[in-house]
Formats: C-alpha cells, sequence, structure tokens
C-alpha cells in the first residue's frame, strides 16, 4: 500500500526521538555504564584495603571449595556449609508451609477461635525480631525440651517464616474467585475436597512467585543461625577468619555462594512458572 | 402437572443481606418435570430464590423444602442434597485447570465415587449430548462461551441431578452464541428434566416453560402459565416488564 501523501491529508510526521536519547537508552550503552559503576565500586574498595595495608590472598580461597591431591579428591569446608545451609532451610520451608497452611486455614475459617489464634499468632511472630525468636527457641524452649542446636533453628525459621507463608496462602487462595467455590459446593464438594482438588491446584500458580521470594528470603535469613554455632554456611565463613584473618576474601565468597544459590533458584523457577503457564 | 411430586417447596421465605430484603415471603412450588421460567429486572430477588434452592443461599425465615429435605443451615444433608440438585452459572464456573474430560469426571468420581472408567464413560456421553464431544481434552480457556457454557450443563448432568438450576444461562455470551446454549436446554426439556430457570429469554420461556414467574423488589408479582403472562399480564409492573425486553 502506498504511504499517504502529508499535504493530502494534512498532517506532519512524529518526532523522532532525539539522538542523545536514543544513544543513551541502547542497551550497549546501558551494559557500558553498568560495568564503569561496578568497576568504580571494586576498584574503590580494593585501594582502600591497599591503603590499610591488606594483604589479598585470593589463591588460598579454592582449598575452601575443595582439595585435589595424591589422596584424592574431597569437598571443602564451604560447599560442606553451605549443604547444612540447604538443609536447614529446606527443613524450615516445609515447616512454614505447615504452618502457614494451618494459620492460613484457620484464618479463612468460620471458627471464630481458630481465627482468634492465627491473628494472635501472626502478631506475635511478626513483631518480635528473627534474632530474640531464635534466643528464645535455643536458651528458654531449648533446654525446656531438649532441643538440638539446629532442631531449635529449625523451628525458629519455621515458624518464623509460617506466619509470612500464611500470608501469602491467604492471598492466593482468596485470589481464587468465589464461582469457583460455588461451582465445587454445587456439585456436592465438601470444603476439604474443593481445597484440595479445586483451590489449592488453582492457588499454587499464583503462589510460586511469592513463595519462591519467600524460600530465598529464608535462605537469607537461616545466617542468622551461625549465632548459635550452627555448622552451616555463614558460620562455616566465620570459623576460616578466625584462623586466617582473611575476612575480606571469605565475606565476598559467601556473599557470592549465596548469590548463586539464590540466583538459580529463581532462574529455575521462573523457568517452572513458563511451563506450567496456563490463562484462565 | 399438578398431580405430580413438588420436588421445591418453599413456604414464607425471607432473605436479608444486611438491611436489604432480598425476598419478601416468597412461596413457590415445582414439581417434578415442571419446566419453570423466572424473570423480572436486576435486584427483583431471582438468583437469589434460585441460590437458596441449592443452599448456597441460606434463607433467613420461612420453610424450604427441596428434594424431600427442609434445608437448615449448615445441615450435612446439604452436601447429599446439592448432589441431586444441578447448578448452572452465569459465569459458566468452569475448573480451569482441569481439561473438560476433568471438569465432567470430578464430581462423579470425587463427590460419587464412581469408578474412573465408569465416570468417564458418562462424561462423554454427555458431551455428546451438549454436542461437544471432541473438545473433551481441551482446557476451558481454549473454548467460546457457548461451548464452556455448554460444557458447564454437562458438568451438571454428570452428577444425574433430579433438578437443573439456571442462573441467567445466557447473560454472559456473545449473541450469536446464546442459540447454541438454549438449543441444548430445550433439548433436556425434552428428555422431562425438572428445570428452573432464571432468564430473560422470552422466546425459550415460550416454547419450553410450564410455568412462568415474574419477580420484582423480592417478591413474586405473578405467575402462572407463559401464554397468559405474556398475553395478558395482571399486574401493571409485569406488563411494564415484558413491554421493556420485548420492544425490540
Amino acid at each position: 500500500m502506498a504511504a499517504l501523501d502529508p499535504n493530502l491529508y494534512g498532517f506532519r510526521p512524529a518526532r523522532p526521538m532525539p539522538l542523545h536519547q536514543r544513544i543513551l537508552n541502547s542497551t550497549p550503552v546501558a551494559i557500558a555504564l553498568y560495568m564503569l559503576v561496578i568497576w568504580l565500586i571494586l576498584r574503590g574498595s580494593y585501594i582502600g584495603a591497599e591503603r590499610m595495608g591488606y594483604n589479598w590472598q585470593w589463591y588460598q580461597i579454592p582449598r575452601y571449595f575443595f582439595v585435589l591431591n595424591d589422596e584424592g579428591f574431597r569437598w571443602g569446608e564451604i560447599p560442606r556449609g553451605l549443604m547444612i545451609t540447604l538443609y536447614l532451610s529446606g527443613l524450615s520451608f516445609l515447616l512454614a508451609i505447615g504452618v502457614g497452611l494451618l494459620v492460613a486455614l484457620l484464618r479463612l475459617s468460620d471458627l471464630v477461635v481458630g481465627k482468634g489464634v492465627s491473628i494472635v499468632f501472626l502478631e506475635l511472630i511478626r513483631n518480635i525480631p528473627l534474632l530474640v525468636l531464635l534466643y528464645l527457641f535455643y536458651y528458654v524452649l531449648g533446654p525446656i525440651f531438649g532441643w538440638s542446636r539446629l532442631t531449635a533453628s529449625v523451628l525458629t525459621l519455621g515458624v518464623f517464616h509460617g506466619a509470612l507463608v500464611s500470608e501469602i496462602l491467604r492471598a492466593g487462595i482468596n485470589a481464587v474467585h468465589v464461582g469457583q467455590w460455588e461451582a465445587a459446593k454445587s456439585i456436592g464438594m465438601s470444603t476439604y475436597q474443593t481445597y484440595r482438588y479445586i483451590v489449592l491446584p488453582q492457588s499454587v500458580r499464583i503462589m510460586l512467585p511469592p513463595m519462591t521470594g519467600e524460600f530465598v528470603h529464608l535462605i537469607k535469613s537461616s545466617a542468622i543461625v551461625s549465632v548459635i554455632a550452627v555448622a552451616e554456611l555463614t558460620t562455616v565463613g566465620r570459623n576460616i577468619i578466625s584462623h586466617t584473618f582473611m575476612s575480606f576474601e571469605i565475606w565476598f565468597t559467601v556473599a557470592a555462594v549465596y548469590m548463586v544459590l539464590t540466583l538459580t533458584l529463581s532462574i529455575c523457577v521462573t523457568y517452572l512458572e513458563r511451563k506450567y503457564a496456563v490463562d484462565s | 402437572m399438578t398431580d405430580r411430586k413438588p420436588v421445591i417447596v418453599a413456604r414464607n421465605l425471607d432473605k436479608f443481606f444486611g438491611d436489604f430484603q432480598a425476598l419478601k415471603d416468597v412461596s413457590i412450588e415445582v414439581r417434578s418435570g415442571e419446566r419453570m421460567v423466572i424473570c423480572g429486572p436486576s435486584g427483583s430477588g431471582k438468583s437469589t430464590l434460585l441460590r437458596c434452592f441449592n443452599a448456597l443461599e441460606s434463607h433467613d425465615a420461612g420453610q424450604l423444602i427441596v428434594d424431600g429435605i427442609e434445608l437448615r443451615p449448615d445441615s450435612p444433608d446439604i452436601r447429599q442434597l446439592r448432589q441431586n440438585v444441578g447448578m448452572v452459572f452465569q459465569q459458566f464456573n468452569l475448573f480451569p485447570h482441569l481439561t473438560v474430560l476433568e471438569n465432567l469426571m470430578i464430581g462423579p468420581v470425587k463427590v460419587r465415587g464412581m469408578k474412573r472408567a465408569v465416570a468417564e464413560e458418562t462424561a462423554r456421553k454427555f458431551l455428546e449430548r451438549v454436542h461437544i464431544p471432541e473438545q473433551a481434552e481441551k482446557f476451558p480457556a481454549q473454548l467460546s462461551g457457548g461451548q464452556q457454557q455448554r460444557v458447564a450443563i454437562a458438568r451438571s448432568l454428570c452428577m444425574e441431578p433430579r433438578v437443573m438450576l439456571f442462573d441467567e444461562p445466557t447473560s454472559a455470551l456473545d449473541p450469536e452464541m446464546i442459540s447454541e446454549v438454549l438449543e441444548v436446554m430445550v433439548e433436556l426439556a425434552q428428555t422431562g428434566m425438572t428445570m428452573v430457570v432464571v432468564t430473560h429469554e422470552m422466546g425459550f420461556a415460550r416454547k419450553v416453560a410450564d410455568t412462568m414467574v415474574f419477580m420484582d423488589g423480592g417478591e413474586i408479582v405473578e405467575s402462572g402459565r407463559p401464554q397468559e403472562v405474556f398475553s395478558a399480564p395482571k399486574t401493571e409492573r409485569c406488563r411494564q416488564f415484558l413491554s421493556q425486553i420485548l420492544a425490540f
């Protein structure tokens, strides 16, 4: 089709974006700017550390990941710490989902007592700092019930994140249209069957992104159990520093390991979401 | 018709939403095999009445007997009753995470405890009845509105109900899809199914209804055979309503 004649139709072409904006908006410039900022930060810290007379020993780091010598291959302290972090976080998250589901269902139920209990629980947990909660579980409840460090840690993280998870679950359940409830009821389903076969399967799709965020949050807050010396990643870092004094290298490394872990997780879940995306 | 057994009997029903009275002293009977059409302006209580029949709303006063059970809120009998009373919604309310076939099978399998193979056979039979056997493996979102509503009808039929309730089944449909749904409903009427239909489709009412009920302001203003109501409405309110919806 021929282009419209501006004179005939009485219009002028819209102006293009100015050149300097087009340059600033381009991908290469954006990447270059990011690289520059990151380089400035790294360079700045490096120069600062040098001025302190800090003795960088990056070559020492690999042996904390693995050792390969005549005796064979052996995992280092950092991967072993990471495994504990994963174990701790995994168990805590399972507990958090259990606690969260219970609290969310009580909150959504018609029981006055159920609602009351769940609201009191939520307010209690949300208004106590995680660190104080950990001390309560380890120093107060721990001796009473004979809990180990790991048990106290899992319970603390599970209960704390359970409160947050319950809000995600509640939002996810409420996001399912009321018509779904009515349709399920109209074919004679019980409340349990409606949750199990109709509502929860639909909520899961809605809840997946915030749940991933919550798991990432939990992995990061699991670092706090280093204060009661559970041998997870952060504790491992502290221990290495206490006998090598390489605090800069180790903390950079530990931070990077957490980042790689959580980013991998987020990417996997994004992939899952795409795979199971169904428009309703 | 009057010699048949009543399936739904309502006596002096009242229903309140806060201060608003949605049903005022409603008394009505639906007999086995009867096809009843309820019409009326929006907010007249017709959907509320229908939803009371299925205990999706609980009435505040009066007596309601459905399929031989007097309804009381929170009664464990309500689930049993709902299995025998099918409901079709304006917005279809199909389960979006299940295929068409699974939508039809979930009730019989999970609620009635039917074997999967038997349930599938029943489901395919009813998909045939609503003329979409080829859509069994699809998800609801892949179907047109008319097809979705026909699946919803089939889903209710799979429970082999004694009464079917329709709550404005064609109001959410594009105009060209209304007739395919009405056609299925007419065929269902011909099988002798007891039906209570809230609708503004007067052509449907004329064709299949035994009883036509006009509601306004939460009350039953007029009821009778459709020919009588259409040709000689007894009340001014009914006459005005009919002239408005039949204007074009």
